[in-house]
């Protein structure tokens, strides 16, 4: 396994209290999965992927444990993770387009960059070469300044960037919401080659896109108000999904061949709790048509089928 | 480059004409008469002797004639570097008046705002860093710059000038001394330059430090240092861009100020009795000196046009955002 996440506890802090941002998910990725994560805004998950590289300056890391390749990462201890980050865990953000200082060209920042990790460029610069030329960029780009590239371009710099060192794990983070359509593939299939290639081991890939995710991941796990609440291959939580929160997200989305002139669209009625003072019990349980007595108590995350898990005492 | 730069001078050199047409435009619309009251204050007897002085100085000043011809002749005798008479200071032409305060002008602004300007940006840049720096410098910071100039420069003569007495508050050099190359007259000139100096020191500094310490932590929080952060860079590495980034406005900031250096600083020297350009312009409108008024303002346009044409080229070497839009690169 390269990653084993338990019981992870990461809290907001604000003036009014808490906030259960991310609530004791426990999951593992395995050497080589792909996966997706998939939730809506609030679901937790981009909690989830920060803290497994950095937590932000109003991040509070309550509980729980995080293992990369058989290492306890100390995702508490900003300092101790520079250890990991880059060489061993890697992300490329969501704003992709503005992640390169304006003011310095591309080949000389990552010079900077990787010098102070301790490596030298000298020894990278090929592979930094043949990768670009992978991605189908010039190697002129590291005489650039990042405004002289196009958007995809820039995107496809960053996900150079961020993979040169080879981790073990790699966070993409909603990458291709700021694509056109044509790109988004492109990219996604990029990542997948990146896979392939072994320039990374495992993926996690943080997305509202389940359409998209579903072309490159290999297991998709959903989340709902700061839990877990089903994880399974793509295919299963497409075809025979197990929550009702997945069925109603798959529920929602448009299908291929389908006019929608005279049934509207439906989307999930309600909206997602606030996770100041979270509801006790099954989180989805106000929103959910099969909600009983039962969901007052919180619904344990189990494998209910080989290799499938969902949190929900009504699935079967 | 060859585009951008000759795009520039036109746009300087129209904007040297506008201002320029301006200036002799507005002591003109002033309401009074300035011959006249010159003559006030002769407080000749004779009528018949004041209608003749009158008559001669209307001419000497070319007053007399139609105001496009004196638009005109403005115009010539400015391309052959003559800025005309001073009224006021009769018959010192107005160009020895001006150099003859522009030193002084220069000596005082110079180096408070350059000064202030690397000081200001220095603790700015650590108080950024520093939580018990933050709490100290940004309260003095706003003290300093929220204080009214005049008080701050009056507070400091009479504190650091007459209650103190440990400088001279008045005047640019000590009134039995004439300007000479000893060593007691640029001592008297030091002694005299360090108040208004100081004023100007101060009133800037607080404002330098905090718009660095604003411009820094906003570069820290930048996604580029995110990026880097995530990365696993050590804080010297962002540090070091988020400074140079945050220069960029800073260098802006500087070059305004520079380019307002020739204007003087008016009310540092009314206070202090300093006389540079602030005072001449003082002394100019209250006589209603056309041709003083009119050379100062022409020196401080030129001046600002300068400055502006200096800063457009250093922008263009140290950020490559402009370098690139002056190559007609992307965007």
């Amino acid at each position: 396994m390269t990653l084993e996440v338990s019981d992870l506890r990461v809290y907001y802090r604000t003036l009014r209290g808490d906030v259960r941002a991310l609530d004791g998910p426990t999951f593992t990725v395995a050497d080589g999965e792909i996966m997706g994560l998939a939730g809506e805004s609030g679901s937790g998950k981009s909690t989830l992927s920060k803290s497994l590289i950095r937590l932000d300056g109003r991040m509070r890391y309550i509980g729980g444990s995080v293992t990369l390749d058989g290492d306890e990462m100390p995702i508490w201890d900003d300092r101790a993770m520079d250890e990991f980050r880059y060489k061993r865990v890697s992300i490329i953000p969501q704003y992709a387009m503005s992640a390169m200082n304006p003011t310095r060209k591309i080949g000389k920042m990552i010079a900077e960059l990787l010098e102070s990790r301790g490596v030298r460029f000298r020894d990278v610069r090929d592979e930094l070469h043949r990768r670009l030329e992978l991605v189908e960029l010039e190697r002129d780009v590291l005489d650039r300044y990042p405004l002289e590239l196009s958007g995809g371009m820039k995107q496809r710099t960053v996900m150079v960037i961020s993979t040169l060192l080879n981790p073990s794990l790699l966070i993409a983070d909603e990458v291709t919401s700021a694509l056109d359509v044509s790109t988004q593939r492109a990219v996604a299939e990029t990542l997948v080659e990146f896979r392939d290639r072994e320039f990374v081991k495992s993926m996690i890939v943080v997305t509202h896109d389940i359409s998209l995710v579903y072309q490159i991941a290999d297991t998709i796990m959903v989340m709902y108000g700061g839990r877990l609440a089903e994880k399974a291959s793509a295919k299963t939580i497409i075809e025979m999904p197990k929550h009702p929160y997945t069925k109603m997200l798959l529920d929602s989305l448009p299908e291929v061949g389908v006019k929608y002139e005279d049934k509207r669209l439906s989307g999930i009625p309600g909206s997602p709790p606030g996770l100041l003072n979270p509801p006790q019990g099954c989180r989805f349980r106000d929103r959910c048509p099969l909600a009983d007595k039962q969901c007052l108590e919180q619904p344990p995350f189990v494998e209910v089928e080989s290799d499938h898990h969902v949190a929900c005492w009504k699935a079967e | 480059m060859r585009k951008y730069f000759g795009r520039k001078i036109f746009v300087y050199a129209l904007t040297f004409f506008a201002a320029v047409t301006i200036n002799w435009m507005i002591p003109r619309l002033m309401p009074g008469d300035p011959i006249k009251s010159r003559l006030a204050r002769a407080s000749l007897n004779d009528a018949g002797a004041a209608e003749a002085l009158y008559g001669y100085f209307n001419k000497m000043f070319g007053l007399d004639l139609p105001l496009w011809q004196q638009y005109l002749n403005f115009w010539v005798s400015l391309f052959q570097g003559d800025l005309g008479i001073s009224i006021w200071n009769f018959p010192t032409p107005v160009i020895d008046l001006i150099l003859g305060a522009v030193p002084y002008s220069l000596g005082l602004l110079l180096p408070s705002i350059i000064l202030s300007w690397l000081v200001g940006n220095w603790f700015g840049a650590y108080a950024a860093r520093s939580k018990w720096l933050d709490n100290t410098i940004l309260p003095i910071g706003y003290i300093l710059t929220a204080t009214p100039y005049m008080w701050l420069a009056l507070l400091l003569a009479w504190s650091l000038g007459i209650v103190a007495g440990l400088f001279p508050a008045a005047g640019s050099y000590g009134l039995s001394l004439q300007p000479a190359f000893t060593w007691t007259f640029i001592s008297s000139l030091l002694e005299h330059w360090f108040l208004p100096f100081l004023s100007l020191f101060l009133v800037a500094l607080g404002g330098w430090a905090i718009g660095m310490r604003n411009m820094i932590i906003y570069e820290l929080e930048s996604e580029y240092s995110n990026y880097l952060q995530a990365l696993g860079a050590p804080r010297r590495l962002i540090r070091k861009y988020a400074f140079r980034n945050a220069m960029l406005p800073q260098l802006t900031g500087l070059a305004v100020q520079l380019g307002t250096v020739v204007a003087g600083a008016l009310l540092t020297e009314i206070v202090f009795s300093y006389q540079g350009l602030g005072y001449l312009i003082l002394q100019a409108i209250q006589n209603q000196d056309f041709f003083l008024l009119q050379g100062t303002f022409l020196f401080i346009v030129i001046g600002v046009l300068i400055a502006n044409f200096i800063i457009d080229i250093v922008y263009a070497l140290v950020d490559p955002r402009v370098r690139v839009q002056m190559q007609g690169g992307a965007k």
